[in-house]
């Protein structure tokens, strides 16, 4: 309950407050929602477990000895009706609010995008994301000379917003490594950043919105380098 | 109180006539069960392709990626439009609806005849889509743009949709009239089998939704054959709109399939266990009809990765979590009836507490999904498409299976309980866990659905094994489960010809369609008596 006070208040403070710079550290969406995946596990485990043992038990200890034999559980009287009913609903209403709250606080840090992010713009096709870059450089993500998807580079010292549309039909722009995607679509922009802070060579970015014949195929690496690298990689797609 | 009394056959006219001309409630539902069941078979052997294919890198089975996504729609839009639905609230609500509320017929016997013929027309519709050189690949949710762009065959969906939602809304007129009008004299609301009320919520339902479905596609015809805009931004329409009014249809119809399912469950363990249900009034009027009431305002889970405006998939959030308490509800209650039960273990049985399970497992692996944040990276991965096969495709089947065992002896007299119904039962129920479960582990590490290849994850490892041998482990469980639904379906063949003779009523069960007719009953069921029920009666009152 406080956490979901904490979130609202913060829903609030930040309607208020848009336009002035938040003095915030920049946050780590993947390592969070790692984090609440960890937390609903236990959540929905506990709750798993409980009714499993109180299902089997039941399943056995509750056999017929007889073919004539019936069950012999009573009738509820109108107040154990009413509790059996309400407080369980308790119970779950609690849980839901406190899963609430905290994937509020979560979504927070997806959705808010920090001051300094570098702004990349994506443009979706069949079958092939583009990407363009604060300097105008074009980054074409299709298919390369050696027959194989493209990496696209980004710097790890600045945190990178997308802001995607797409000139056919859906697609989506997909990041498991960062834990996150969003929808692309013709006639409206959406967002999503990501903190590259760490180092790697090995993320994939696909698409997850179903858009015909090689939606399969429609990838490419994802690489977040130092500056020097990722400048030296912007300015040879921009001589291309 | 009437006795069971045997009535004339039916004239003589030719049995083929007699069968497709039928406007008896009890021919017209097994007439749902053979449709169900025909297309269960060709949907599944659909999915059998699609986890051929998947089962190692690269393209194996399928010559193009059109055949790969053409076989997907057709075992999406087959399973859930064609077989569940269909199965439920077609076959089990015809055959067994009127029984158990002592009814002679429905309300409207031709009209009733007259959506079962729609159905067999969509299915044919549908079938055709195998012979047409561009058969629809759109999946079954068909979103536009693709849809309307696609060179495929959009109107075979819009026209197969249009069909069943037509068929559907007769038959819940049909079976809302019948069930408010045509009730045994005395018989309360209180004192309706579970299944009813859960047939008659998932026919509210459809009523109310169906019509924004219809809605939906026609509009996507429009856009496709008659230059319309309504989902083309270029001409101020928006992609969004569409997806909005499926939703908004499709998420009550996955209560229109897991509520009927539900009810099975509670007549077949009410009854095995012979004990009341537990805390009936709760679980009819807040667990079916607060799923009801909910149903309606949680539509934008599935499109929380779409670019809605935050707020909505907030609040949306909340609501989707609040799902749990009804349906948390029903299932105390339906634990509740075990306690202190006696229990009797048949096939019926086995199916129903391996069901138990499967909502478990289901219902749980939603509670991530219902948080958008969470869902910003499992949405459109197998981690999705685990979680609403458990929930939707295992649970609602396997409740079907518990109902058709359960009811088999009601509907030939005889048992279909036997060893091939043990084995094909364990093969079932080993098979749909070896096959979803690995489909979870790697739909967190991010395997998208709807994809025929992965190369983008071939080095990718999970617990120290390759997406591809996650692949292999469910491609094997999908062909144990194929293995089982084939002895099963000999099973029912043969048990329906030669199965073991059955008495009328062999589970000893309290309810009207047990109690008050014939195995199988003739036309007017109830022989020549009216069913009267009192004040007292309850169709799960054993311990008096």
């Amino acid at each position: 309950m406080r956490k979901l006070l904490v979130a609202m208040t913060g829903l609030v403070g930040g309607v208020m407050l848009s336009g002035q710079a938040f003095a915030q550290e920049i946050r780590n969406p993947a390592e969070e929602w790692e984090h609440l995946w960890d937390e609903v596990m236990l959540d929905i485990t506990v709750i798993g477990v409980i009714m499993t043992i109180a299902a089997v038990v039941m399943l056995i200890k509750y056999r017929a000895t007889s073919p004539e034999q019936v069950g012999t559980a009573k009738k509820l009287t109108t107040v154990q009706s009413i509790s059996f009913a309400l407080i369980p609903a308790s119970i779950f209403m609690a849980d839901d609010f406190y899963l609430a709250a905290n994937g509020w606080t979560v979504w927070n840090a997806y959705r808010r995008v920090p001051e300094n992010a570098m702004e990349v713009k994506v443009t979706a096709y069949q079958w092939y994301f583009e990407f363009e870059f604060p300097d105008g450089t074009i980054a074409d993500g299709s298919v390369g000379d050696d027959d194989k998807p493209q990496a696209i580079k980004l710097p790890s010292d600045q945190p990178v917003v997308f802001r995607m549309t797409s000139e056919d039909v859906l697609h989506s722009f997909g990041l498991p490594d960062y834990r996150v995607k969003e929808d692309i679509m013709p006639g409206r922009i959406t967002y999503i950043w990501i903190n590259t802070a760490k180092e790697q060579n090995t993320a994939v970015l696909q698409c997850a919105e179903f858009c015909g014949d090689s939606h399969s195929q429609m990838s490419n690496p994802i690489h977040t380098v130092p500056r020097d690298e990722f400048d030296a990689w912007l300015a040879a797609k921009a001589d291309e | 109180m009437s006795t069971p009394t045997t009535t004339a056959g039916h004239a003589a006219t030719p049995a083929w006539k007699e069968w497709i001309l039928t406007t008896d409630h009890k021919r017209i539902g097994v007439l749902y069960l053979v449709g169900a069941m025909a297309a269960f078979g060709v949907a599944g052997l659909m999915a059998l392709i699609i986890r051929a294919e998947q089962m190692q890198l690269g393209m194996q089975i399928v010559t193009s990626g059109t055949q790969y996504n053409g076989f997907l729609y057709f075992h999406g839009a087959a399973m859930i439009l064609a077989f569940l639905i269909p199965g439920l609230t077609g076959f089990a609500a015809n055959y067994f609806l009127p029984l158990m509320i002592g009814a002679r017929d429905v309300a409207f016997p031709r009209i009733n005849a007259f959506s079962v013929w729609l159905f067999y027309f969509a299915i044919i519709l549908a079938l055709l889509s195998f012979v047409v050189p561009d058969a629809p690949d759109i999946m079954w949710t068909g979103y536009p743009p693709y849809s309307i762009t696609t060179s495929a065959n959009t109107s075979m969906y819009v026209f197969t949709v249009h069909m069943l939602g037509f068929s559907s809304i007769l038959g819940a007129v049909n079976f809302l009239v019948t069930v408010i009008y045509m009730r045994a004299p005395g018989m309360g609301w209180n004192q309706l089998n579970m299944f009813v009320w859960t047939t008659v919520a998932a026919f509210v339902l459809q009523l109310v939704f169906i019509p924004v479905l219809a809605a939906a596609v026609t509009l996507l015809l429009f856009d496709k054959y008659l230059g319309t805009h309504f989902y083309d931004p270029s001409a101020g329409g928006d992609v969004l709109l569409y997806q909005n009014l499926f939703w908004f249809y499709s998420h009550p119809a996955v209560y229109v399939i897991f509520l009927p399912a539900v009810g099975i469950l509670y007549d077949v363990i009410a009854t095995m266990a012979k004990n009341r249900v537990f805390n009936y009034k709760a679980a009819v009027y807040v667990g079916i009809w607060g799923t009801v009431g909910i149903s309606g305002i949680v539509w934008i889970h599935h499109l929380y990765i779409s670019g809605m405006p935050d707020w909505i998939r907030l609040g949306h959030m909340v609501t989707t979590l609040l799902i749990s308490v009804p349906v948390g509800i029903l299932t105390l209650s339906l634990w509740g009836t075990l306690y202190k039960g006696a229990i009797t273990y048949n096939t019926a049985m086995m199916y129903a507490a391996s069901c138990l399970y499967l909502i478990l497992i289901g219902g749980l692996t939603g509670i991530p999904l219902a948080l958008p944040s969470m869902t910003l990276h499992l949405s459109e991965t197998s981690y999705v498409h685990a979680h609403f096969h458990f929930i939707m495709a295992l649970f609602s089947a396997f409740a079907l299976f518990a109902g058709i065992y359960y009811w088999f002896p009601k509907m030939t007299a005889r048992y279909a309980d036997g060893p091939l119904a043990t084995i094909s039962f364990w093969l079932n129920f080993v098979g749909v866990n070896v096959t979803f479960w690995p489909l979870f582990i790697i739909g967190k590490e991010g395997m998208p659905r709807r994809y025929w290849d992965y190369e983008m994850f071939k080095d990718v490892k999970v617990m120290g094994f390759y997406f591809e041998q996650f692949h292999m482990v469910a491609t094997i469980g999908a062909f144990t489960i194929a293995l089982g639904m084939l002895l099963q379906t000999i099973n029912f063949i043969y048990a329906a010809f030669a199965g073991k003779p059955a008495p009328t009523n062999p589970w000893n069960s309290k309810s009207l369609e047990w109690t008050h007719t014939v195995s199988p009953p003739g036309p007017g069921n109830f022989g020549d008596t009216d069913v009267v029920v009192d004040e007292n009666w309850s169709p799960y009152e054993y311990s008096k």
